[in-house]
């Protein structure tokens, strides 16, 4: 196929997708604007304010939190990454053959290095 | 102008199927689910609308709909409407790629088009992989946004959550893509054709069915279900991340999970239980009727899944969040790694 065929056999591919998209995000918008338009409003101070078992708030939510989610987060970065790296070697498995395994046989072999040295440093313990 | 006329309007037409069906699998899916929890705990469950409460999910509906929506003093106003926007979209569009039946094309007005899936694109299980994880963004957006100590816990517990128990997801498929050679789920479920013992959950060379489980497992805990529930943990933080929402944004994010539980169903049938291929080989109806049988199996095969859920949540009580996190990080990754290895070294011995 020439470069113009694939572009538009991409662009007839792609299309229906990008038309779901537009369609969800106007079902969203569209539903929360009707809703909006047909609810009572009867704002009060009792009501608006955040939930706290029925006491006053008494500071603002929005405080520091544990470095442990931090943590994880980056260990999910570092590791899905990886993870995807996998993706096109499971695809094209059959056509690379042994050198493909091999190679990726070492790529996991550094996959785990990482992971037993996160493991052994304790960043993957919640407490 | 009028090919793209015509493609236009099929695609139209088969997105507002699929969400229609998808809405009304929701619709049916809240009722089946107390239903179910009903009879699970010797209860009748909802029977106040209509016969046998049929009703109820259209009576639920009609209430949120009209309900006010608070928003909290305190709250980022343009994120907390963001928010639930976000949880919903990336849950509804992964449909786009789903195959529902069988791959075959029919002609309309002299093109080509296939009937089962809107798009059958060749990165299919990346692009659903991709746009789940922006569902992630909506709770913890929703959560931030609220300016509520509940809400902010849950959204960060569930961040957390998702994104460890997604990493087990991308691992556990690896093997099947492995197996199938593709990303197209079209492909891969053709690839399992001819009986159950072609399905890639019993397949040879290697069986992939510690990867089913653990897929299984991790994409309960990727929707926040039982017992793997902790974002919403009732006795701890009121309703996690949605406890300021009301009305219909909290609707948004009750859709979402529900949405979110038919995809990872129907990507669990499609990857690992041969999608619409039946058990046996061919099929039973003549050659014109086949795809009823095709749509048919696919259907039982996802009300399988989503009948587990309900399952699992009458049965098993909540993790506690160390529990969640080690079982994830400690137990899950280390099988899926295993399994990809195996699969990886079986494949090279025994090519198809």
């Amino acid at each position: 196929m020439s470069g113009t065929e694939l572009l538009i056999e991409y662009l007839t591919r792609y299309f229906p997708i990008l038309l779901f998209i537009v369609i969800a995000l106007a079902f969203g918008v569209v539903t929360l604007v009707i809703s909006y338009l047909v609810q009572p409003k009867y704002p009060e101070a009792e009501k608006l304010s955040a939930y706290e078992c029925g006491s006053e708030p008494f500071s603002d939510a929005r405080m520091p939190f544990p470095v442990r989610y931090y943590i994880f987060a980056m260990l999910f970065v570092i590791f899905d990454i990886e993870v995807i790296f996998l993706y096109p070697w499971a695809v094209t498995f059959y056509k690379i053959g042994f050198v493909g395994l091999v190679e990726m046989l070492i790529f996991i072999a550094l996959f785990l290095v990482a992971y037993v040295y996160a493991w052994k440093k304790g960043a993957l313990e919640w407490d | 102008m009028t090919e793209v006329g015509i493609k236009l309007v099929f695609s139209l037409t088969q997105i507002a199927v699929v969400l229609g069906i998808v809405l009304l699998t929701v619709m049916i899916l809240t009722l089946a689910e107390r239903k179910v929890l009903g009879w699970m705990q010797d209860r009748m469950g909802p029977m106040e609308v209509g016969p046998y409460g049929v009703l109820q999910p259209i009576a639920d509906g009609l209430k949120l709909f009209f309900k006010e929506d608070i928003v909290p003093a305190g709250a980022n106003k343009f994120l907390f409407s963001l928010a639930p926007i976000l949880a919903l979209v990336p849950a509804l569009i992964g449909f786009a790629v789903i195959p529902f039946g069988p791959n075959k094309t029919i002609e309309l007005f002299g093109y080509q088009f296939q009937p089962f899936v809107i798009s059958d694109i060749n990165i299919g299980i990346l692009y659903i992989l991709a746009f789940t994880s922006i569902g992630a963004y909506g709770i913890i957006l929703g959560g931030w946004a609220s300016n509520s100590k509940y809400s902010l816990l849950g959204g960060l517990r569930s961040a957390a959550q998702v994104i460890s128990y997604e990493l087990n997801v991308g691992l556990a498929i690896v093997g099947v893509l492995l197996l199938a050679g593709s990303l197209s789920l079209v492909k891969i479920t053709e690839a399992q054709a001819g009986g159950f013992w072609h399905w890639y959950v019993f397949a040879f060379p290697f069986p992939q069915i510690f990867a089913f489980v653990v897929y299984v497992i991790s994409s309960v805990a990727e929707t926040n279900r039982l017992p793997f529930d902790l974002p919403e943990a009732e006795s701890e933080l009121v309703a996690g991340f949605f406890t300021e929402y009301s009305g219909m944004r909290f609707a948004f994010f009750f859709l979402a999970e529900y949405a979110n539980m038919i995809l990872v169903s129907c990507i669990a049938a499609a990857l690992f239980l041969g999608g619409w291929n039946a058990p046996y080989p061919g099929t039973l109806l003549p050659e014109s009727l086949a795809w009823v049988e095709g749509v048919m199996w696919f259907t039982v095969k996802v009300y399988f899944f989503l009948f587990l859920f309900f399952w699992l949540r009458a049965t098993l009580p909540r993790l506690r969040y160390d529990q969640l996190m080690r079982f994830g990080w400690k137990v899950m990754l280390p099988i899926a790694l295993g399994n990809i290895l195996v699969t990886s070294i079986a494949a090279y011995l025994f090519p198809r």
